[in-house]
Protein backbone atom coordinates (compact mmCIF):
# COMPACT_ATOMS: atom_id res chain seq x y z
CA UNK A 1 0.00 0.00 0.00
CA UNK A 2 1.55 2.96 -1.23
CA UNK A 3 -0.98 5.55 0.50
CA UNK A 4 0.73 7.97 3.13
CA UNK A 5 -1.63 9.47 5.81
CA UNK A 6 -1.53 12.74 6.31
CA UNK A 7 -4.48 14.25 8.97
CA UNK A 8 -2.73 17.61 8.68
CA UNK A 9 -4.65 19.11 5.93
CA UNK A 10 -8.25 17.57 7.86
CA UNK A 11 -6.99 19.25 11.02
CA UNK A 12 -6.70 22.19 9.44
CA UNK A 13 -10.00 22.00 9.01
CA UNK A 14 -11.14 20.75 12.37
CA UNK A 15 -13.02 23.84 13.14
CA UNK A 16 -15.34 23.49 10.30
CA UNK A 17 -15.83 19.77 11.43
CA UNK A 18 -16.81 21.28 14.67
CA UNK A 19 -19.17 24.29 13.12
CA UNK A 20 -20.90 21.22 10.79
CA UNK A 21 -21.40 18.67 13.92
CA UNK A 22 -23.42 21.31 15.76
CA UNK A 23 -25.38 21.41 12.70
CA UNK A 24 -26.24 17.89 12.84
CA UNK A 25 -26.76 18.25 16.22
CA UNK A 26 -29.10 21.25 15.59
CA UNK A 27 -30.99 19.35 12.96
CA UNK A 28 -31.24 16.23 14.87
CA UNK A 29 -32.51 17.38 17.80
CA UNK A 30 -35.61 20.03 16.17
CA UNK A 31 -35.91 16.81 14.08
CA UNK A 32 -36.86 14.59 17.08
CA UNK A 33 -38.74 17.36 18.65
CA UNK A 34 -40.97 17.96 15.69
CA UNK A 35 -41.00 13.57 15.28
CA UNK A 36 -41.82 13.60 18.81
CA UNK A 37 -44.88 16.28 18.66
CA UNK A 38 -45.74 14.80 15.04
CA UNK A 39 -45.84 11.24 16.70
CA UNK A 40 -48.00 11.83 19.96
CA UNK A 41 -50.34 14.24 17.90
CA UNK A 42 -50.42 11.51 15.74
CA UNK A 43 -51.17 8.93 18.15
CA UNK A 44 -54.19 10.93 19.43
CA UNK A 45 -55.87 10.89 15.60
CA UNK A 46 -54.76 7.19 14.94
CA UNK A 47 -56.21 5.77 18.31
CA UNK A 48 -59.77 8.18 17.59
CA UNK A 49 -63.19 6.42 17.13
CA UNK A 50 -63.54 8.79 14.39
CA UNK A 51 -62.41 7.72 10.68
CA UNK A 52 -62.17 10.85 9.65
CA UNK A 53 -59.46 11.49 12.27
CA UNK A 54 -58.11 8.04 11.90
CA UNK A 55 -57.30 7.69 8.01
CA UNK A 56 -55.17 10.52 6.95
CA UNK A 57 -52.73 9.74 9.52
CA UNK A 58 -52.98 5.96 8.40
CA UNK A 59 -51.79 7.38 4.77
CA UNK A 60 -49.66 9.40 6.25
CA UNK A 61 -47.67 6.66 7.99
CA UNK A 62 -48.37 4.08 5.04
CA UNK A 63 -46.66 6.81 2.53
CA UNK A 64 -43.86 8.52 4.60
CA UNK A 65 -42.93 5.05 5.30
CA UNK A 66 -42.62 3.26 1.92
CA UNK A 67 -41.03 5.92 0.29
CA UNK A 68 -36.84 6.84 1.01
CA UNK A 69 -35.98 9.75 3.03
CA UNK A 70 -33.72 11.19 -0.26
CA UNK A 71 -37.54 11.51 -2.49
CA UNK A 72 -38.82 13.06 0.55
CA UNK A 73 -36.57 15.79 1.05
CA UNK A 74 -36.43 16.72 -2.63
CA UNK A 75 -39.85 16.43 -2.73
CA UNK A 76 -39.96 19.31 0.07
CA UNK A 77 -37.06 21.49 -1.33
CA UNK A 78 -37.48 21.10 -5.20
CA UNK A 79 -41.66 20.45 -5.49
CA UNK A 80 -42.85 22.37 -3.35
CA UNK A 81 -41.40 25.63 -4.63
CA UNK A 82 -43.67 25.03 -7.43
CA UNK A 83 -46.39 25.28 -5.54
CA UNK A 84 -45.52 28.23 -3.91
CA UNK A 85 -43.59 26.49 -0.70
CA UNK A 86 -40.53 27.76 -0.66
CA UNK A 87 -38.15 26.79 2.84
CA UNK A 88 -34.35 26.96 3.08
CA UNK A 89 -31.98 24.13 3.50
CA UNK A 90 -32.56 24.13 7.05
CA UNK A 91 -36.33 23.88 7.76
CA UNK A 92 -36.19 21.73 4.78
CA UNK A 93 -34.06 19.47 6.41
CA UNK A 94 -36.14 19.59 9.78
CA UNK A 95 -39.25 19.31 7.83
CA UNK A 96 -38.38 16.20 6.43
CA UNK A 97 -36.56 14.74 9.32
CA UNK A 98 -39.61 15.70 11.54
CA UNK A 99 -41.62 14.02 9.40
CA UNK A 100 -40.13 10.92 8.20
CA UNK A 101 -39.04 10.15 12.37
CA UNK A 102 -42.81 11.39 12.99
CA UNK A 103 -44.58 8.31 10.65
CA UNK A 104 -42.52 5.74 12.09
CA UNK A 105 -42.80 7.95 16.30
CA UNK A 106 -46.75 7.11 15.37
CA UNK A 107 -46.48 3.37 15.41
CA UNK A 108 -43.82 3.11 18.15
CA UNK A 109 -46.16 5.39 20.09
CA UNK A 110 -49.39 3.55 19.35
CA UNK A 111 -47.73 0.30 20.80
CA UNK A 112 -47.08 1.54 24.24
CA UNK A 113 -50.49 3.35 24.06
CA UNK A 114 -52.19 -0.12 23.62
CA UNK A 115 -49.55 -1.23 26.46
CA UNK A 116 -51.67 0.81 29.00
CA UNK A 117 -54.26 -1.32 30.20
CA UNK A 118 -58.03 -0.21 29.36
CA UNK A 119 -58.25 -0.39 33.38
CA UNK A 120 -56.26 2.82 33.89
CA UNK A 121 -58.60 4.93 31.39
CA UNK A 122 -61.52 3.50 33.06
CA UNK A 123 -59.98 4.94 36.12
CA UNK A 124 -59.64 8.19 34.88
CA UNK A 125 -63.32 8.08 33.66
CA UNK A 126 -64.58 7.28 36.85
CA UNK A 127 -63.42 9.86 38.68
CA UNK A 128 -64.36 11.95 36.54
CA UNK A 129 -61.97 12.74 33.99
CA UNK A 130 -62.50 13.79 30.67
CA UNK A 131 -60.62 11.98 27.77
CA UNK A 132 -57.66 14.71 26.85
CA UNK A 133 -56.66 14.73 30.38
CA UNK A 134 -57.07 10.78 30.96
CA UNK A 135 -54.50 10.33 27.73
CA UNK A 136 -52.37 13.57 28.59
CA UNK A 137 -52.17 12.86 32.54
CA UNK A 138 -52.68 8.91 33.03
CA UNK A 139 -52.17 7.81 29.64
CA UNK A 140 -48.68 9.07 27.90
CA UNK A 141 -46.35 8.59 30.43
CA UNK A 142 -46.54 4.78 30.62
CA UNK A 143 -47.31 4.55 27.27
CA UNK A 144 -43.52 6.52 26.48
CA UNK A 145 -41.78 4.82 29.09
CA UNK A 146 -43.12 1.19 27.64
CA UNK A 147 -41.53 1.79 24.16
CA UNK A 148 -38.66 4.36 25.09
CA UNK A 149 -36.07 2.23 24.04
CA UNK A 150 -37.63 1.65 20.48
CA UNK A 151 -38.80 5.72 20.40
CA UNK A 152 -35.22 6.49 21.31
CA UNK A 153 -33.48 3.58 18.69
CA UNK A 154 -35.47 5.57 15.71
CA UNK A 155 -34.19 8.63 17.30
CA UNK A 156 -30.01 7.35 16.61
CA UNK A 157 -31.49 6.58 12.91
CA UNK A 158 -32.55 9.79 12.53
CA UNK A 159 -29.65 11.54 13.79
CA UNK A 160 -27.79 9.42 11.61
CA UNK A 161 -30.10 10.03 8.73
CA UNK A 162 -28.80 14.50 8.65
CA UNK A 163 -26.35 13.16 6.50
CA UNK A 164 -28.92 12.82 3.59
CA UNK A 165 -29.54 16.16 3.89
CA UNK A 166 -26.46 16.85 2.50
CA UNK A 167 -28.69 16.43 -0.67
CA UNK A 168 -29.83 19.76 -0.13
CA UNK A 169 -26.92 21.48 1.04
CA UNK A 170 -28.22 21.89 4.61
CA UNK A 171 -25.54 23.09 7.24
CA UNK A 172 -24.19 19.61 8.43
CA UNK A 173 -21.11 17.59 8.80
CA UNK A 174 -21.32 15.53 5.95
CA UNK A 175 -21.78 18.46 3.43
CA UNK A 176 -18.80 19.61 5.72
CA UNK A 177 -17.11 16.85 4.76
CA UNK A 178 -17.57 16.54 1.16
CA UNK A 179 -16.09 20.46 0.99
CA UNK A 180 -12.91 19.23 2.80
CA UNK A 181 -12.68 16.11 0.97
CA UNK A 182 -12.90 17.86 -2.72
CA UNK A 183 -10.58 20.70 -1.09
CA UNK A 184 -7.85 18.34 0.14
CA UNK A 185 -8.52 15.14 -1.80
CA UNK A 186 -7.71 13.22 1.57
CA UNK A 187 -10.94 11.19 1.54
CA UNK A 188 -9.78 8.21 4.03
CA UNK A 189 -9.07 11.12 6.65
CA UNK A 190 -11.80 12.97 6.51
CA UNK A 191 -14.49 10.33 6.02
CA UNK A 192 -12.39 8.46 9.15
CA UNK A 193 -12.92 11.74 11.13
CA UNK A 194 -16.53 11.93 10.08
CA UNK A 195 -17.14 8.55 11.13
CA UNK A 196 -15.44 9.05 14.48
CA UNK A 197 -17.80 12.42 15.11
CA UNK A 198 -20.65 10.42 13.94
CA UNK A 199 -20.04 7.75 16.26
CA UNK A 200 -19.46 10.68 19.38
CA UNK A 201 -22.66 12.51 18.31
CA UNK A 202 -24.55 8.94 18.58
CA UNK A 203 -23.08 8.07 21.99
CA UNK A 204 -24.21 11.20 23.09
CA UNK A 205 -27.56 11.45 22.03
CA UNK A 206 -28.04 7.83 24.00
CA UNK A 207 -26.36 9.65 27.07
CA UNK A 208 -28.32 12.08 26.85
CA UNK A 209 -31.43 9.42 25.96
CA UNK A 210 -30.49 7.51 29.38
CA UNK A 211 -30.79 11.02 31.49
CA UNK A 212 -34.05 12.20 30.34
CA UNK A 213 -35.32 8.56 31.26
CA UNK A 214 -33.64 8.69 34.57
CA UNK A 215 -35.40 11.82 35.57
CA UNK A 216 -38.74 11.38 33.68
CA UNK A 217 -39.63 8.00 34.52
CA UNK A 218 -38.23 7.59 37.61
CA UNK A 219 -41.19 5.48 39.26
CA UNK A 220 -40.72 1.94 40.22
CA UNK A 221 -42.84 -0.79 38.30
CA UNK A 222 -43.81 -4.30 39.36
CA UNK B 1 -83.38 2.84 60.07
CA UNK B 2 -84.58 1.26 57.05
CA UNK B 3 -88.21 3.22 57.78
CA UNK B 4 -86.40 6.63 58.06
CA UNK B 5 -84.71 5.94 55.02
CA UNK B 6 -87.63 5.47 52.73
CA UNK B 7 -88.86 8.42 53.30
CA UNK B 8 -85.96 9.90 50.76
CA UNK B 9 -85.85 9.80 47.04
CA UNK B 10 -84.03 6.93 46.08
CA UNK B 11 -80.01 7.84 45.48
CA UNK B 12 -79.95 5.82 42.64
CA UNK B 13 -82.81 4.62 40.09
CA UNK B 14 -82.32 1.78 37.19
CA UNK B 15 -85.69 0.86 35.48
CA UNK B 16 -85.92 -1.82 32.56
CA UNK B 17 -82.46 -1.53 31.81
CA UNK B 18 -81.34 -3.22 29.10
CA UNK B 19 -78.06 -4.11 27.53
CA UNK B 20 -76.89 -6.36 24.84
CA UNK B 21 -72.71 -7.07 23.90
CA UNK B 22 -73.61 -8.09 20.66
CA UNK B 23 -76.40 -10.80 20.59
CA UNK B 24 -75.47 -11.64 24.14
CA UNK B 25 -78.28 -10.20 26.53
CA UNK B 26 -76.34 -8.88 29.53
CA UNK B 27 -78.63 -7.43 31.46
CA UNK B 28 -82.05 -8.54 31.10
CA UNK B 29 -84.97 -5.74 32.51
CA UNK B 30 -83.02 -4.63 35.20
CA UNK B 31 -84.94 -2.42 38.03
CA UNK B 32 -83.40 -1.24 41.42
CA UNK B 33 -83.12 1.41 43.38
CA UNK B 34 -81.32 2.22 46.07
CA UNK B 35 -81.26 5.00 48.83
CA UNK B 36 -79.21 7.36 50.79
CA UNK B 37 -77.24 5.32 52.85
CA UNK B 38 -77.76 2.16 51.74
CA UNK B 39 -75.65 -0.88 51.40
CA UNK B 40 -76.06 -3.63 48.80
CA UNK B 41 -74.37 -6.22 47.69
CA UNK B 42 -74.83 -7.96 44.71
CA UNK B 43 -73.35 -11.45 43.98
CA UNK B 44 -73.93 -14.30 41.40
CA UNK B 45 -71.98 -16.58 39.31
CA UNK B 46 -69.31 -14.84 36.84
CA UNK B 47 -70.79 -13.72 33.48
CA UNK B 48 -74.11 -13.02 35.91
CA UNK B 49 -74.28 -9.12 34.49
CA UNK B 50 -73.42 -7.87 38.15
CA UNK B 51 -70.03 -5.68 37.06
CA UNK B 52 -71.57 -5.05 34.23
CA UNK B 53 -74.51 -3.55 36.53
CA UNK B 54 -72.26 -1.31 38.75
CA UNK B 55 -70.13 -0.07 34.94
CA UNK B 56 -73.55 0.75 33.87
CA UNK B 57 -74.54 3.45 37.29
CA UNK B 58 -71.45 5.81 36.25
CA UNK B 59 -71.34 5.17 32.45
CA UNK B 60 -68.17 3.15 31.95
CA UNK B 61 -71.05 1.08 29.91
CA UNK B 62 -73.50 2.43 27.39
CA UNK B 63 -76.94 0.75 28.07
CA UNK B 64 -79.75 0.19 25.08
CA UNK B 65 -82.74 0.85 26.84
CA UNK B 66 -84.00 1.92 29.90
CA UNK B 67 -83.21 4.98 32.77
CA UNK B 68 -80.98 5.75 35.27
CA UNK B 69 -81.02 8.06 37.53
CA UNK B 70 -78.56 9.27 40.06
CA UNK B 71 -79.22 12.01 42.47
CA UNK B 72 -82.06 13.17 40.47
CA UNK B 73 -79.75 13.71 37.02
CA UNK B 74 -80.85 11.13 34.21
CA UNK B 75 -77.92 9.68 32.48
CA UNK B 76 -78.71 10.56 29.13
CA UNK B 77 -75.14 9.85 27.27
CA UNK B 78 -74.58 13.43 27.63
CA UNK B 79 -71.05 14.49 28.56
CA UNK B 80 -72.82 16.92 31.07
CA UNK B 81 -74.87 13.92 32.50
CA UNK B 82 -72.30 11.86 32.46
CA UNK B 83 -69.79 14.47 33.86
CA UNK B 84 -72.60 14.79 36.89
CA UNK B 85 -73.31 11.40 37.41
CA UNK B 86 -69.39 10.72 38.04
CA UNK B 87 -68.57 13.59 40.00
CA UNK B 88 -70.82 12.03 42.32
CA UNK B 89 -69.79 8.14 41.80
CA UNK B 90 -66.56 6.40 43.37
CA UNK B 91 -65.13 3.46 42.06
CA UNK B 92 -63.13 0.86 43.30
CA UNK B 93 -61.53 -1.39 41.17
CA UNK B 94 -60.80 -5.14 41.09
CA UNK B 95 -57.42 -4.36 39.55
CA UNK B 96 -57.16 -0.89 41.65
CA UNK B 97 -56.06 0.62 38.37
CA UNK B 98 -53.55 3.09 40.61
CA UNK B 99 -51.44 5.11 38.31
CA UNK B 100 -48.31 3.41 38.27
CA UNK B 101 -46.58 6.82 37.32
CA UNK B 102 -47.67 8.90 40.35
CA UNK B 103 -47.43 8.78 43.88
CA UNK B 104 -50.12 7.77 46.79
CA UNK B 105 -50.85 11.46 46.77
CA UNK B 106 -50.63 12.28 43.68
CA UNK B 107 -52.95 9.74 42.80
CA UNK B 108 -55.80 11.20 44.97
CA UNK B 109 -54.84 14.81 44.29
CA UNK B 110 -55.40 14.40 40.58
CA UNK B 111 -59.13 14.25 40.01
CA UNK B 112 -60.01 17.18 43.11
CA UNK B 113 -57.60 19.40 41.13
CA UNK B 114 -58.25 18.14 37.34
CA UNK B 115 -61.94 18.09 37.69
CA UNK B 116 -63.22 19.76 41.24
CA UNK B 117 -60.60 22.42 39.84
CA UNK B 118 -59.07 22.63 44.05
CA UNK B 119 -55.92 23.90 44.67
CA UNK B 120 -52.86 21.88 45.02
CA UNK B 121 -53.21 22.52 49.22
CA UNK B 122 -56.76 21.71 49.38
CA UNK B 123 -56.50 19.00 47.45
CA UNK B 124 -53.09 17.22 49.03
CA UNK B 125 -55.10 18.50 52.81
CA UNK B 126 -58.14 16.29 51.46
CA UNK B 127 -56.04 13.34 50.28
CA UNK B 128 -54.40 13.25 53.74
CA UNK B 129 -57.47 12.97 55.23
CA UNK B 130 -58.77 10.37 53.48
CA UNK B 131 -55.25 8.40 53.37
CA UNK B 132 -55.78 8.74 57.02
CA UNK B 133 -58.73 7.25 57.35
CA UNK B 134 -57.86 4.20 55.36
CA UNK B 135 -54.92 3.98 57.40
CA UNK B 136 -52.13 4.90 55.10
CA UNK B 137 -50.86 8.00 55.30
CA UNK B 138 -47.56 7.09 55.75
CA UNK B 139 -47.41 5.83 52.38
CA UNK B 140 -48.30 9.17 50.68
CA UNK B 141 -44.95 9.91 49.10
CA UNK B 142 -44.21 6.38 47.59
CA UNK B 143 -45.54 4.68 44.43
CA UNK B 144 -48.37 2.05 43.87
CA UNK B 145 -45.49 -0.39 42.59
CA UNK B 146 -44.04 -0.18 46.13
CA UNK B 147 -47.00 -0.90 47.88
CA UNK B 148 -49.10 -4.40 48.69
CA UNK B 149 -52.30 -5.40 47.17
CA UNK B 150 -53.88 -4.19 50.21
CA UNK B 151 -52.50 -1.07 50.82
CA UNK B 152 -53.09 -0.25 47.04
CA UNK B 153 -56.73 -1.16 47.32
CA UNK B 154 -56.79 0.99 50.30
CA UNK B 155 -55.46 3.98 48.18
CA UNK B 156 -57.56 2.96 45.79
CA UNK B 157 -60.81 3.74 47.96
CA UNK B 158 -58.92 6.40 49.37
CA UNK B 159 -58.26 8.40 45.98
CA UNK B 160 -62.39 7.46 45.21
CA UNK B 161 -63.35 9.53 48.98
CA UNK B 162 -60.95 12.34 47.81
CA UNK B 163 -64.14 13.02 45.05
CA UNK B 164 -66.31 13.13 48.24
CA UNK B 165 -68.69 11.16 45.91
CA UNK B 166 -72.33 10.12 47.60
CA UNK B 167 -72.07 6.84 46.41
CA UNK B 168 -69.47 4.01 46.20
CA UNK B 169 -69.62 1.20 43.50
CA UNK B 170 -66.95 -1.35 44.58
CA UNK B 171 -66.10 -4.32 41.62
CA UNK B 172 -64.77 -7.09 43.31
CA UNK B 173 -62.57 -5.16 44.94
CA UNK B 174 -60.92 -8.66 47.37
CA UNK B 175 -60.90 -10.62 43.60
CA UNK B 176 -56.97 -9.84 43.08
CA UNK B 177 -56.15 -9.76 46.74
CA UNK B 178 -53.98 -12.79 48.60
CA UNK B 179 -56.14 -13.87 51.33
CA UNK B 180 -54.01 -12.73 54.20
CA UNK B 181 -54.80 -8.85 52.38
CA UNK B 182 -58.46 -9.30 52.06
CA UNK B 183 -59.21 -8.30 55.77
CA UNK B 184 -57.72 -4.92 55.75
CA UNK B 185 -59.58 -4.37 52.21
CA UNK B 186 -63.02 -5.22 54.30
CA UNK B 187 -62.05 -3.85 57.89
CA UNK B 188 -61.67 -0.53 55.37
CA UNK B 189 -65.00 -0.64 53.87
CA UNK B 190 -66.99 -1.71 56.95
CA UNK B 191 -65.41 1.52 58.41
CA UNK B 192 -67.04 3.31 55.75
CA UNK B 193 -70.30 1.86 55.36
CA UNK B 194 -70.66 2.14 59.10
CA UNK B 195 -69.96 6.03 58.52
CA UNK B 196 -73.08 6.11 56.48
CA UNK B 197 -71.55 5.78 52.56
CA UNK B 198 -73.96 4.62 50.03
CA UNK B 199 -72.60 1.58 49.01
CA UNK B 200 -73.14 -1.09 45.89
CA UNK B 201 -70.46 -3.86 45.95
CA UNK B 202 -70.27 -6.46 43.68
CA UNK B 203 -68.66 -9.42 46.20
CA UNK B 204 -68.72 -12.76 47.00
CA UNK B 205 -67.60 -12.21 50.61
CA UNK B 206 -70.65 -13.18 52.29
CA UNK B 207 -69.21 -12.44 55.73
CA UNK B 208 -69.11 -8.75 54.74
CA UNK B 209 -72.61 -9.08 52.90
CA UNK B 210 -74.09 -10.39 56.57
CA UNK B 211 -72.28 -7.69 58.38
CA UNK B 212 -72.67 -4.46 56.44
CA UNK B 213 -76.00 -5.40 53.83
CA UNK B 214 -78.93 -3.91 53.84
CA UNK B 215 -80.03 -5.98 51.07
CA UNK B 216 -78.63 -9.05 49.13
CA UNK B 217 -79.17 -9.42 45.48
CA UNK B 218 -78.80 -12.47 43.17
CA UNK B 219 -77.87 -12.24 39.54
CA UNK B 220 -77.85 -14.74 37.26
CA UNK B 221 -78.03 -14.86 33.21
CA UNK B 222 -78.19 -10.78 33.52
CA UNK B 223 -81.69 -10.73 35.50
CA UNK B 224 -82.15 -10.21 39.38
CA UNK B 225 -83.43 -13.44 40.21
CA UNK B 226 -83.54 -12.88 44.25
CA UNK B 227 -82.93 -9.87 46.65
CA UNK B 228 -83.39 -9.53 50.46
CA UNK B 229 -82.14 -8.86 53.83
CA UNK B 230 -79.11 -10.76 54.61
CA UNK B 231 -80.70 -12.22 57.78
CA UNK B 232 -83.56 -13.81 54.76
CA UNK B 233 -81.18 -14.28 52.24
CA UNK B 234 -79.03 -16.62 53.79
CA UNK B 235 -81.48 -18.34 55.89
CA UNK B 236 -84.42 -19.03 53.50
CA UNK B 237 -83.27 -18.05 49.75
CA UNK B 238 -86.29 -18.58 47.97
CA UNK B 239 -85.07 -19.63 44.72
CA UNK B 240 -82.86 -22.80 43.25
CA UNK B 241 -80.14 -20.94 41.38
CA UNK B 242 -79.59 -19.16 44.43
CA UNK B 243 -79.98 -22.34 46.58
CA UNK B 244 -76.87 -23.87 44.58
CA UNK B 245 -74.96 -20.66 44.29
CA UNK B 246 -74.70 -20.19 48.34
CA UNK B 247 -73.96 -23.92 48.46
CA UNK B 248 -71.06 -23.69 45.89
CA UNK B 249 -69.81 -20.17 47.76
CA UNK B 250 -70.34 -21.02 51.16
CA UNK B 251 -68.81 -24.44 50.82
CA UNK B 252 -65.32 -22.62 49.93
CA UNK B 253 -65.68 -20.46 53.11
Amino acid sequence: MSYRFDFGAVLDRAPELLWASLGTLGLALAGMLLALVIGILGVVARTSKSEIARTPVIVFVEVVRNTPFLVQIFFIYFALPLMGIRLNPTVTAIMALGINGGAYAIEIIRGGVESVSRGQIEAGFALGLHKADVFRLIVLKPALRAIYPSLTSQFIMLTLTTSVCTSIAAYELTSAAQRIESDTFRSFEVYFMVTAIYLVISTMMMGLFALISRHYFNYPTR
Amino acid sequence: MLNSAKDHPPLISLEDVQKWYGAFHALKSISLSVRKGEKIVLCGPSGSGKSTLIRCINALETIEEGTIVVEGQVLDGSTKSIDAIRREVGMVFQSFNLFPHMTVLQNCTLAPMRVRGASRTDAERLARKYLERVRILDQAEKYPAQLSGGQQQRVAIARALCMEPKVMLFDEPTSALDPEMVKEVLDTMIGLARDGMTMICVTHEMGFARQVADRVIFMASGEIIEEAEPEVFFKSPKHERTKTFLGEILAHH
